[in-house]
């Protein structure tokens, strides 16, 4: 059952049917023993009258001679009692009209039951020893069973007069409920992929409330995501345009020169254009791989002192400076997938090995209790404001920007590969000199120290 | 003509001093929204090439407030944004012109002549002195429609005098239009420059107004 309204249907009357029948039950027991035990009063009282008139002498107390003399009718529910009043001899001496002839008991005193004449019969006996009688008092027991079948039905024929009617109602009802979800239903069916806009949610019940909060939540993250991308493509737009810009220009200028000083060394601007532009493409679709890569690759056991070194390969080729691990580091683990982190060291030490004076040092070692891995820089560091910056795309730091190098995208770079490695990307001021620290914390467990790989 | 270049990228930029200095500019370079602000309050431009998107700030926001200022030099914007919308802005901030990145240099220059001269006042694209005429556009003059070979230098000493005909340049404003920021003026260029003009142009096209500067001659 797909359909809410059916479910809602089918569940409210199969509940509401159950209720009828089982208060039904309820009362057909009930009744029941009531109906007994008020029958059988009526028996014993009807019984007992019947022996004191015998007794007074208002009633026959011996048999005439032929027929049994006839008993008036006894209670009021139309003849139904019967009553017999027999001789201890055994014969008839009275009956009630419409009485069986024969004996309705042969027990003694008390309640019994028997079947006459094809009938089951429930009698109640009482004897008069010093009149030498024995008054039985009967009535029939499908008697009884109609009595209570005719309580039961005054309770169903309601009952399936009104559930029809109740159905229609939830029926109705529901439907009324759930008319907020389909007129969002039809709000958004009519929209166009790029409308955002928060879904009205009107007069909708506080049930449906949650579902256009969240429709709204999510547009609202669709919507940014949507933003970053189109401010990126901007960026992109300008950094690949501009440079392509300078190229074209170098190179008019380089057909246009008269001069052959002029012209090599617009050919000379043209290469190192056409290698800073290249960098650019690379880093471009090193991001772009980054974002578009949905889940983690699997991760692989590498010792830190590898990832470094074939980092160190994969880099543009560095001034005089050098990278040094700390004892620990010599020793550690990685569990990362390998790309992403070679990728994020490659990048981390671009920058921290370009910033660092020649023959300075970048150290690489363990922080955070064996958390995180730290990349320390002996260069300017970086001013307070700009460091949660850092990893934006196409942010130059003050200190870049003055000479126009890179394209702001190596730190944002590293910190997307971090995110590939589940590790986070940190910046901080060295405190004891000037430098940059780039702190990588790692989940817990994907950084092992061990001894045994330092052989 | 003596134009600024506001420019954040080292390769274009020297491409545009270099390039536009082959069509006949004489460029200064700077690659920022507070150097090019420095730069026009001390300086005179025929043009400036204004980028837009700049590391400390929007060439937009520079422009709007050079015009809040009263300054009235030709500016042109040059920029990788180019929608249609990102134009308009830019015009109606104030812009005289604008060229999406990337570009061509030869018509650069053609813009930058054009908003000069109208910034001079002037519409017609040569310069015209008794039977002298300058095209800068291609940096030939003519005398009586026969050409005149004239030296770059010598081209740019002509055209700054023909320019203000009749108005009087002081020998700082045409060492200006000589030399940008980074070259090193030598001292009697001006001189020298004048002298050779006037032994190709006869002695009284250019007159020396002593303690001021030179002008056009008016004498019949």
């Amino acid at each position: 059952m797909r359909s809410l309204r059916v479910r809602l249907f089918a569940t409210l009357i199969a509940a509401t049917g159950a209720l009828w029948l089982i208060a039904a039950a309820w009362i057909y027991v009930g009744a029941r023993q009531e109906v007994e035990h008020v029958l059988d009063t009526r028996l014993q009282e009807a019984a007992r009258m019947v022996a004191s008139l015998v007794a007074s002498g208002d009633m026959p107390a011996k048999p005439k001679a032929g027929a049994p003399a006839t008993l008036p009718a006894l209670g009021g529910y139309e003849r139904q009692l019967s009553c017999q009043i027999w001789s201890f001899d055994d014969r008839l001496v009275a009956r009630s009209s419409g009485a069986p002839d024969q004996k309705l008991t042969d027990g003694g005193s008390g309640f019994s039951e028997r079947v006459v004449n094809g009938e089951p019969w429930r009698v109640f006996a009482v004897e008069d020893e010093a009149k030498g009688i024995r008054v039985l008092v009967g009535d029939r027991l499908g008697l009884r069973e109609q009595l209570v079948a005719d309580l039961i039905k005054g309770l169903l024929w309601p009952a399936a007069l009104i559930l029809p009617l109740l159905g229609l109602l939830i029926w109705i009802s529901v439907g009324r409920g759930l008319k907020p979800l389909d007129r969002i239903a039809r709000e958004l069916g009519r929209r166009d992929a790029e409308d955002m806009r928060p879904v009205d949610p009107g007069t909708a019940p506080s049930e449906i409330r949650p579902l256009t909060v969240a429709l709204n939540d999510l547009f609202h993250k669709v919507e940014r995501a949507r933003r970053h991308e189109r401010d990126v493509t901007a960026f992109a737009a300008h950094e690949l345009r501009t440079p392509l810009a300078g190229l074209k220009t170098q190179a008019q200028i380089a057909a246009a020169a008269k001069e052959p000083a002029i012209r090599d060394r617009a050919l000379k601007q043209i290469l190192s254009a056409v290698d800073r532009t290249s960098r650019l493409v690379s880093q471009l679709l090193a991001l772009a791989r980054l974002d578009a890569e949905a889940s983690r690759a699997a991760p692989e056991t590498i010792t830190l002192r590898a990832a470094i070194q074939d980092a160190l390969e994969l880099s543009r080729p560095a001034g005089s400076a050098r990278v040094e691990l700390t004892a620990d580091a010599r020793v550690a683990t990685l569990r990362a997938p390998r790309e992403p982190l070679l990728l994020m060291l490659r990048n981390l030490l671009e920058n921290a090995l370009e910033h660092t004076p020649p023959q300075g040092v970048v150290t690489c070692r363990i922080g955070s209790g064996g958390a995180a891995l730290e990349l320390v820089d002996e260069g300017p560091g970086a001013p307070e404001e700009e460091l949660h910056r850092l990893t934006q795309r196409f942010f130059r730091g003050s200190a870049k920007v003055a000479t126009g190098e890179g394209a702001g995208l190596g730190l944002a770079i590293a910190a997307a590969a971090a995110e590939r490695c589940g590790a986070r990307l940190v910046f901080e001021n060295r405190t004891d000199r000037p430098g940059l620290l780039a702190r990588i914390v790692f989940d817990p467990g994907q950084i092992v120290m061990e001894p045994a790989a330092a052989a | 003509m003596r134009v600024l270049v506001v420019e954040d990228d080292p390769l274009l930029l020297d491409g545009l001093r270099v390039g536009l200095g082959l069509a006949g500019a004489t460029c200064d370079v700077v690659s920022s929204c507070g150097d090019a602000e420095a730069a026009l309050a001390t300086s005179t431009f025929d043009a400036v090439v204004l980028d837009r998107m700049l590391p400390d700030g929007s060439g937009l926001d520079v422009l709007k407030r050079l015009r809040a200022g009263g300054d009235l030099t030709p500016i042109l914007l040059l920029t990788a944004l180019d929608e249609t919308s990102d134009r308009i802005d830019g015009l109606d901030a104030g812009a005289d012109d604008y060229l999406g990145k990337p570009f061509d240099l030869e018509e650069l220059a053609a813009r930058i002549r054009a908003i000069a001269r109208r910034g001079a006042g002037r519409a017609s694209a040569t310069l015209a002195w008794r039977d002298v005429t300058l095209d800068p556009a291609t940096m030939t003059a003519a005398r009586g429609g026969a050409p005149l070979p004239l030296s770059r230098r010598e081209f740019a000493v002509l055209s700054a005098l023909m320019e203000r005909r009749g108005a009087i340049a002081s020998r700082a404003q045409i060492e200006d239009r000589l030399y940008g920021w980074q070259e090193e003026i030598e001292s009697n260029a001006v001189e020298v420059h004048v002298h050779h003009l006037r032994a190709k142009l006869g002695r009284e096209a250019i007159e020396t107004v002593r303690g001021l500067g030179y002008r056009m001659g008016d004498g019949a």
